[in-house]
């Protein structure tokens, strides 16, 4: 056999960096490399330049110096006297909390209007279709507006709660009191208090909150290994055990005997002078933000809840019946799975905006990273370029922490595909 | 046959009896109700629910609704003109703020005499859209520009528009909707020298400076075609050189002596000017423009073999969606003179143009990467398979398809950018939702007016975005190709 030997390489010319498609991308990447370069040398050589000319430098010092702004509402202690550094993460603890309040009640609300929207009630379908149109094809910024002027121009100022007849009576049998200044809830409290836990730089954590939460985490233990002990025994004889109450107890059981251990109770705010005392006091920008991120969100979430249950075809669920599973095993084991996979991922992309829009607290004055770091701090140590960047580079750790965490959820309800 | 029968049975019926009609409970509204309304004791305490609600918006808001005041010349004579005619202690909606006001909701500060500018250019708008947008049926582009046209004409005779320009206009539309009905592509050129025009009417000037931007790329097309004689290395290194050059060093002082020997100016209206829906609609309009090519762009880049090209676009993607918009527009707002030459001071609304679209165009990228991973790879295959290089394949089979395929996100990220064009009244302009309303309650005679502005913006933005679904919708019915 005659072997054609291959044909010699031609020799290298410079038009080759275009036309031959070895050294073209190549090419391509270096000038590609070159202007990126370029247009940061740029961007970083005015910079330098202009803050020259202003007569500033670039360091984070001014962060531990005393920030002297009183933040309203905050997590963890904090005095006019603290650092601006203190102040900036109390903002990001507000961010958390408002982020994560709006997501548990956009998520309970969205399921149920998404459910709803393919309920066989005619009227009560259209009565969601509506308001999700309506909450969808509005902007975030009227319902936040709206929803704040409705708290503080309809409702009524805290002494009209006074008085033998007065104009205005609380709501849920007599324990939050609406007013035009905050909403007032009831707080727990504890006959037995066992102290706090001091994790340094004044922040401290209840010992009861400690066990209650590892009650919680035990108990959700102890439920899984009656699940398995279940599907073993399923495993070995075909019937399974009934352990609905097995379950429930290991669930509430530890907890009840907690509250009894504490003496927890509720303490329901009481009007004092012109003010309520006794519950804790949230302000109206931090309520109707979390109302208008809910109601926002949760009309996103209802059409993804909706679109995954319809992307479930109907001989799924005729599938499990024909093989006698029960409704609600049905329902874990075969449709839940499966709509899942398609409702989780843009889930994560909604909470994430959710998180995102939070920053608009700055229309209701709500003190959140924005407010503190990029605003009150921002304009009282003219460090712009410092404050942006720590407050952009913030919001990116935290969308990235977000998107890592659903991502592995998500990773664990996809299809698993060889 | 009855004949056989007649001599063994009795009785043969020779018709059919009428069908008689279903029970009462199986037909009509009864079985409608029983179906849909009242299947079960679920079903009938959600309907029951559901009409409580409906009751419950009623009660509360139907005396407000109609109690409504179209002509007064403040929020006291509104609640006089009500109380008069409804009796103490009745409310009532105050649209009189919006009949008062609606030209500071529309325009901003635009100068009242050149209100025709911007409402020519909307007018105009469409004849630019129309090639675009309804491509695929001349019944419906007929419709829109018959109605854009007569609009448009009615508003700006209506706004003492200068007759010339009440000729051009004229012109321009009933010119459009006849070559719309001739040849469809023709009207593409008018589409591409639109946002040249569309700067020039609504900001004024001389239209000496869009031309000399115009200019530019054609001196470089010279450039290419001369140069690729000699060398195609050359040509386009020559023609991105000759472009920029024009621009960088030449285009401004074009503009200039030009201007000098012919005046093309209009009265210029600065930017501070700007507000309302006209400030909503001009930012939208050129987001929307400028991010679905830049999103496409982007997608591609993701997904391309290159490392340093998908790195940089993966980065770039990643941290524009890391962080709000609120951020974005503050760095427009404050940080950009840090990042350019002391002493550039360049236009506020460019710069929230600039933001909201690279912002837009991060989301439209992934939107576009979802449709280009949907896409089956035998396409690709095939594309390669038929010898066309990428350029090609992407031009002609991929995104084409791929396009079709993310047309809901795509819209659904138009709709988001639009409602995110109210953010700007954090940096100070006027958005027609919060410092409009924030101006008008300014005013000692609107002092205390909320939810009439609201309602009013809010039920705008829903027709807007709202028929922008609604056309999402009616796009994908028109190009699907498989037959189900």
């Amino acid at each position: 056999m005659a072997y054609v030997s291959a044909p010699a390489e031609p020799p290298f010319r410079l038009s080759m960096l275009i036309y031959d498609r070895r050294y073209r991308s190549l090419t391509f990447q270096v000038i590609v490399f070159i202007l990126v370069m370029a247009v940061a040398w740029w961007l970083v050589d005015n910079t330098i330049t202009n803050l020259s000319a202003m007569g500033k430098d670039f360091n984070f010092g001014f962060l531990f110096q005393r920030a002297g702004y009183d933040i309203p509402q905050t997590l963890i202690p904090y005095t006019a006297n603290d650092t601006h550094f203190r102040a900036a993460v109390i903002g990001l603890l507000n961010t958390l909390l408002v982020s994560i309040l709006g997501c548990i009640a956009a998520t309970v609300l969205g399921v149920a209007v998404g459910v709803a929207r393919l309920s066989n009630n005619w009227l009560f379908a259209r009565l969601m279709t509506v308001y999700v149109e309506i909450f969808r094809n509005m902007p975030l910024l009227l319902w936040i507006l709206i929803i704040y002027a409705i708290f503080t121009e309809v409702l009524p100022p805290p002494n009209a709660y006074r008085g033998d007849d007065p104009a205005a009576s609380m709501i849920l049998f007599d324990s939050v009191a609406l007013t035009n200044r905050y909403t007032s809830i009831p707080t727990l409290a504890m006959t037995n208090d066992p102290g706090s836990l001091d994790l340094g730089a004044r922040v401290t954590i209840n010992w009861a909150t400690i066990s209650f939460i590892v009650a919680i985490l035990g108990g959700l233990y102890v439920r899984r290994l009656i699940g398995n002990w279940a599907q073993s025994i399923q495993n070995a004889t075909g019937s399974r055990p009934t352990t609905w109450w097995m379950s429930l107890a290991v669930m509430t059981i530890p907890s009840i005997i907690l509250i009894f251990f504490f003496g927890l109770h509720l303490v329901p705010p009481e009007l004092k002078g012109f003010n309520f005392t006794g519950g804790i006091n949230v302000q109206n920008s931090l309520v109707a933000l979390w109302l208008a991120l809910t109601l926002y969100t949760g009309a996103f979430i209802a059409e993804i809840v909706r679109a995954g249950i319809l992307a479930v075809s109907k001989g799924q669920s005729e599938a499990a019946f024909a093989l006698g599973m029960r409704p609600k095993r049905t329902m874990n084991l075969v449709i839940l799975p499966q709509a899942l996979r398609v409702i989780v991922p843009p889930l994560i992309s909604q909470y994430l905006n959710l998180m995102k829009n939070s920053s608009l607290a700055i229309a209701v004055g709500y003190m959140d990273l924005r407010g503190t770091l990029g605003g009150t701090t921002l304009n009282q140590t003219g460090r712009e370029l410092e404050s942006m960047v720590l407050m952009m580079a913030t919001y990116l750790v935290l969308s990235l922490i977000i998107s890592a965490g659903m991502n592995i959820f998500n990773s664990r309800v996809k299809l698993k595909e060889r | 046959m009855s004949d056989t029968h007649a001599q063994t049975v009795s009785f043969v019926r020779e018709t059919m009896i009428e069908a008689s009609p279903p029970p009462e409970k199986q037909a009509g509204a009864v079985k409608w109700l029983r179906e849909n309304l009242f299947s079960g004791p679920v079903n009938t305490a959600l309907t029951l629910l559901a009409i409580l609600a409906i009751w419950f918006l009623i009660n509360h808001f139907w005396n407000w609704v109609a109690h409504s005041v179209w002509n007064a010349n403040s929020l006291n004579e509104c609640r006089q003109i009500i109380r008069d005619t409804w009796g103490e202690g009745s409310t009532g909606a105050c649209w009189a703020v919006i009949r008062e006001r609606w030209n500071q909701y529309t325009f901003g500060f635009y100068p009242m005499d050149l209100y025709w500018r911007p409402t020519m250019s909307f007018g105009l708008l469409f004849v630019a859209l129309a090639p675009v947008l309804f491509s695929e049926s001349r019944k419906i582009r007929r419709i829109v520009l018959a109605v854009a046209a007569v609009v448009t004409l009615a508003s700006m005779i209506q706004l003492n528009a200068p007759t010339p320009w009440l000729i051009f206009a004229a012109i321009v539309l009933i010119g459009g909707l006849i070559i719309s009905e001739r040849n469809n592509s023709w009207l593409l050129v008018f589409s591409l020298l639109y946002p040249f025009l569309g700067v020039w009417w609504l900001w004024g000037g001389s239209l000496w400076g869009p031309i000399m931007v115009i200019v530019g790329p054609v001196l470089g097309y010279i450039a290419w075609k001369l140069l690729g004689r000699i060398s195609p290395i050359l040509a386009s290194v020559g023609m991105i050189g000759v472009t920029l050059f024009w621009w960088l060093a030449l285009a401004g002082r074009a503009a200039r002596d030009a201007e000098n020997i012919l005046s093309l100016a209009i009265t210029p209206v600065n930017s501070d000017r700007f507000g309302g829906f006209l400030l909503s609609t001009t930012i939208g309009i050129a987001a929307i423009a400028i991010s679905l090519p830049l999103g496409i762009v982007l997608a591609l880049a993701r997904r391309s073999d290159m490392f340093l090209v998908k790195s940089l676009a993966v980065m770039f993607i990643e941290f524009i969606r890391g962080v709000p918009l609120i951020t974005l527009l503050f760095v427009a707002s404050l940080l950009l003179n840090y990042f350019l030459p002391p002493g550039t001071n360049f236009d506020i609304i460019l710069r929230v143009i600039i933001m909201v679209t690279i912002f837009a165009a991060a989301y439209m990228a992934e939107v576009i990467r979802g449709g280009l991973a949907a896409l089956p790879k035998g396409q690709y295959e095939a594309a390669d398979a038929l010898g066309l290089d990428y350029w090609k394949a992407q031009r002609l089979i991929i995104l084409p398809q791929a396009l079709k395929i993310s047309i809901p996100g795509i819209v659904s990220t138009f709709i988001g950018m639009f409602k995110d064009t109210t953010l700007v009244t954090f940096v100070g302009l006027y958005d027609p939702l919060k410092s409009m309303s924030d101006a008008v309650r300014a005013s000692t005679a609107w002092k205390g007016i909320y939810w009439e502005p609201y309602i009013f913006v809010g039920a705008i933005f829903f027709i807007i975005c709202f028929g922008m679904s609604r056309y999402s919708m009616y796009l994908e019915r028109r190009l699907q190709r498989d037959h189900r």
